[in-house]
């Protein structure tokens, strides 16, 4: 009870379209994370089911635009019996601040959960002033 | 994290201990450890059965899988751990620890059991005991 908590269940949320998408198929919202150091921005976005591969990732017009598309062929032959959620591609955009360096944008998947480090350009970093 | 202990935050989390408990059917005929987390799904393929859990951030090690009759049972602990000296701007992952089992309709063979666990999604196959199985009769 205190200490650590016990992890409640949190249902998927389904994208609310802005366009069309021309595939068919359910898209999630994926569940994120955004913390802020001196030096970068990171996103933590979660995407079980997503390989490294088919993590599609845009920038265009100040919009960050991350896609993660699931591998289905793993469920072709079995049939479900019990079931509490489902399973669908997820995408989710962010506006980026201009205080971010797009050029240096890193990221990288790990347990289903990918990780985007955005560093903040050099304007914006903090600078320290000593005193004399 | 708060320099000095809140009582009102303890009570909030008693609050939410009733809660998620209130909810729970550990009453009913089901193994005790009564979480919810992960969500699963089970799937049939012929005879075996397959579960699957979405468990995204964690880490294997942090995964415990135990299989007994008819009962699989999960449980770890999930973190997500931020730098000191950041500031979080937006905090949706669930972090906690978590117990759950589940009792299957059928006996599954325990030392055929395997698990995989690929991009935050855990798979176990649970093969029918042998035993378990139904037999066809013919009539003589």
């Amino acid at each position: 009870m205190s200490g650590s908590q016990e992890l409640a269940v949190r249902e998927k949320q389904e994208l609310a379209q802005q366009e069309e998408k021309t595939m068919p198929g359910r898209y999630y919202v994926p569940a994120a994370d955004i913390f802020e150091t001196d030096e970068a921005l990171t996103l933590l976005l979660e995407m079980p089911g997503v390989a490294k591969n088919n993590v599609d990732i845009q920038i265009e017009n100040d919009v960050l635009r991350v896609e993660g598309k699931i591998d289905s062929a793993a469920y072709k032959d079995i049939e479900p019996v019990y079931t509490e959620y489902n399973v669908g591609h997820y995408a989710r955009a962010f506006t980026l601040s201009n205080k971010v360096d797009r050029d240096a944008i890193t990221a990288q998947v790990e347990n289903g959960v990918l990780t985007l480090t955005l560093p903040k350009s050099k304007e914006a970093v903090p600078r320290r002033i000593a005193v004399n | 994290m708060a320099l000095f202990p809140d009582p009102f935050d303890a009570l909030l989390g008693l609050q939410n201990a009733l809660d998620a408990f209130r909810r729970s059917d550990w009453l009913q005929s089901s193994p005790s450890a009564g979480g919810s987390y992960p969500p699963l799904n089970v799937f049939r393929k012929g005879d075996d059965f397959a579960l699957v859990a979405e468990v995204p951030g964690i880490k294997s090690s942090d995964l415990e899988i135990q299989v007994k009759g008819r009962t699989v049972r999960l449980s770890g602990s999930k973190a997500a751990k931020y730098p000191e000296q950041s500031s979080v701007h937006r905090r949706e992952r669930l972090q906690g620890r978590f117990d759950r089992s589940i009792t299957l309709p059928i006996e599954v063979d325990q030392d055929r059991v395997t698990a995989e666990c690929r991009d935050g999604v855990l798979a176990l196959t649970l093969p029918r005991a042998e035993r378990d199985k139904p037999r066809s009769i013919r009539i003589g």
